[in-house]
């Protein structure tokens, strides 16, 4: 576990709301300063307002699937002879991810604040397509942005975006990926700030957002808790979550914070190499990030010495991103939280396990957490219990992955005699 | 060395630094000040410079993909300060370049280069406790942003935290160039001039004499950036120096 802080560069200024330890904050345009505030306030408004939550439960409840089951991977478990491997299934959910309770919780909030126009970035297009089902459901205009390369590795979702009704915007800038979407949103935002509401979808960007995207998903560790604690009378041992931006791990680890003894770990994007720009693993040791600002957080960044901010690579697009939630580098740096990585190679090879022991097929970033459960399992004893945030599901991958697992399609269907 | 205004208005211009190369920025900039521009704002490239359109964007770009460095920008303050002692220079970044080097680093660094004031674009005035206090130290000028969004409150903390001059934006949006003076324009200056009795120069969208003209009946220097980035962007590098004071010279015509 690390324990090692890093000496923040940029000191925080004391009282500013928004922090996470030295890290978050907010440092945007002025433009976009009295949005912010404004949403600030309506969020407050919001989270007091039992009406709010109430209409948020019921759709959650009834249209989106919560709460999801906690399954007991039993052949999993045993193949891997150690820990009790238990999957928190927000796969299940409606749109197939965790994306939908912070894309539902937003959009009611955008609602309840008059906006009529939404836009968001997508980076595995997951968080776009609940963005584009929410506006569909509460009959709001709605822009995605998504890097180039992101629509060319999850066409399926981008499909399912404009089926719904989404407008989706290319980027070309940059590596056209995730952190590319999301400067073309800001973009956007800054100028159309007057009626725009920015739907950001990881637990991200300037206060409040990582504050309340978090609180949004969570409903992930509250159900997990009170189910885990049904079904095996104590808590888990560990609980592993991949982390891009990190919603869906700050949405796992939080109802357990206080909970010392549950050891909570983070899955980064290794990609394929520990050089920059060849993965996405921000708190890796060596050729990992630093503190700086991105996007308007303070937060580890991966960069070069000059401050200008490193391409990178994950197999995973909804991991492949510069910087991480300030809320995590405050973990990280705390050693409350402990961030590992899991390569390419790793993440592919843990989906095909998932599929074959429990017909599960999981997203490539959750499967970056499926692959360090893996490797944990066997040096725990059989009585722990280890929780995976099993965070998407692997549908908008399949063209990925009959690539690089060299699946046959229709070409080499064998002709069956009856 | 000082940030003063001689025209009516004064003229702000803002050259993305090492496009297309350091030495180029330079004598553009030197040029651009001997056909009458008061500030010159060197900007800092960076690679994901979120408030920029295109043609800043372009720019940066190609700078950042050069190499071209914090202290590259520094050493060309340092430059332009030797060569002409009496202009206003601002170093003009985001923040994460200079929160790489840090902070008090950086505000060293640019009082030794003869830096009149620094504006730092994703920097609000709730988090600038250090900042300004590294500001102080060095008695560089911190310029913030104003936006047409900015409610009172917040122009009263931008005047005051502010020195040399404040930055009005002129419209919502990204930089660019546009066909006229917004109409959010007055309106911001005025409410801003409530608070505070530095000189407002007016930014964002400003590209030739007529709008130059039109923000000098109600603010105190006009800021041109993209037009000036487009027409290097445009020009064979050994003539950008010559085009920009060309066009610089005509802006008052």
């Amino acid at each position: 576990m690390s324990t090692a802080t890093v000496n923040p560069p940029l000191n925080p200024v004391q009282g500013v709301p928004g922090r996470f330890g030295a890290y978050g904050g907010r440092y945007v345009p002025e433009t976009l300063m009295a949005a912010l505030e404004e949403l600030e306030a309506a969020y407050a408004e919001a989270q007091a307002d039992p009406e709010f939550q109430t209409t948020l439960d019921g759709l959650l409840h009834h249209y989106c699937g919560r709460p999801t089951p906690l399954y007991f991977a039993k052949r999993l478990s045993e193949q891997l002879g150690g820990a009790k491997i238990y999957l928190k299934r927000e796969d299940l959910l409606h749109t197939g991810a965790h994306k939908i309770n912070n894309a539902l919780g937003q959009g009611l909030l955008a609602r309840r604040m008059g906006k009529q126009r939404i836009i968001a970035e997508t980076g595995a297009g997951q968080h776009g397509v609940a963005t584009a089902t929410v506006c569909a459901l509460l009959g709001l205009e709605c822009v995605i942005y998504m890097g180039e390369e992101d629509m060319r590795r999850q066409e399926l979702n981008v499909y399912r975006m404009r089926l719904l009704g989404a407008e989706v915007r290319g980027v070309s800038g940059g590596s056209a990926t995730l952190k590319d979407a999301i400067n073309e949103a800001m973009r956007d935002w800054v100028t159309n700030v007057r009626n725009t509401y920015y739907v950001l979808g990881s637990a991200l960007g300037s206060h409040p957002y990582p504050t309340m995207v978090r609180d949004f998903q969570r409903v992930i560790s509250r159900e997990a808790r009170i189910q885990i604690l049904e079904q095996e009378g104590k808590l888990p041992a560990a609980i592993v979550a991949c982390v891009g931006g990190g919603s869906n791990a700050i949405g796992a680890f939080y109802e357990f914070l206080s909970d010392s003894n549950v050891q909570l770990i983070g899955v980064e994007g290794g990609g394929r190499g520990t050089a920059l720009g060849e993965h996405a693993a921000r708190f890796q040791k060596i050729g990992g990030g630093l503190p700086g600002v991105l996007q308007g957080t303070y937060s580890y960044v991966l960069q070069n010495d000059a401050g200008q901010v490193s391409s990178t690579h994950s197999v995973s697009a909804g991991l492949d991103y510069a910087s991480v939630g300030p809320e995590h580098a405050m973990l990280h740096d705390s050693g409350r939280a402990t961030y590992t990585s899991c390569s390419d190679t790793d993440a592919l090879k843990a989906t095909v396990a998932l599929s074959r022991t429990e017909g599960i097929i999981p997203a490539l970033e959750s499967a970056h957490a499926i692959s360090e459960a893996m490797r944990l399992a066997p040096t725990m004893a059989k009585t722990d219990v280890l929780m995976v945030n099993l965070s998407g599901r692997g549908d908008k991958d399949i063209g990925i992955l009959a690539r690089e697992l060299d699946l046959k399609g229709a070409e080499a269907s064998p002709i069956v005699s009856i | 060395m000082a940030l003063e205004f001689h025209g009516k208005p004064g003229i702000v211009i803002y050259l993305t630094a090492g496009d297309p190369d350091l030495a180029i920025t330079r004598d553009i900039a030197l040029a651009a000040i001997d056909n009458g521009t008061d500030v010159i704002e060197l900007g800092v490239p960076f690679s994901d410079p979120l408030a920029d359109g295109p043609v800043i964007q372009r720019a940066s770009e190609r700078a950042v993909a050069r190499g071209t460095r914090l202290t590259d920008v520094l050493a060309i303050a340092t430059e332009l300060r030797a060569a002409r002692p009496n202009a206003g220079i601002i170093l003009f970044s985001y923040l994460n370049p200079v929160v790489r080097m840090g902070m008090e680093k950086f505000c060293t660094a640019a009082a030794e280069a003869g830096a009149d004031g620094v504006l730092l674009t994703d920097m609000i005035v709730e988090e600038a406790g250090e900042y300004l206090e590294s500001m102080r130290t060095h008695q560089l000028a911190p310029v913030f942003l104003a936006a047409p969004t900015s409610p009172d409150a917040r122009l009263k903390a931008i005047g005051e935290a502010s020195r040399g001059f404040v930055y009005a934006i002129s419209r919502l949006g990204i930089t660019g160039t546009r066909q006229q003076v917004a109409s959010d324009a007055p309106p911001l200056v005025a409410r801003l001039r409530q608070f505070t009795t530095l000189p407002i120069a007016l930014g964002f969208g400003i590209s030739n004499a007529e709008h130059v003209k039109a923000v000098g009946e109600f603010a105190d220097a006009a800021v041109i950036g993209s037009a000036i980035v487009s027409l290097i962007e445009k020009t064979p590098p050994e003539e950008a120096a010559a085009a920009v004071g060309k066009f610089i010279a005509g802006l008052r015509a």
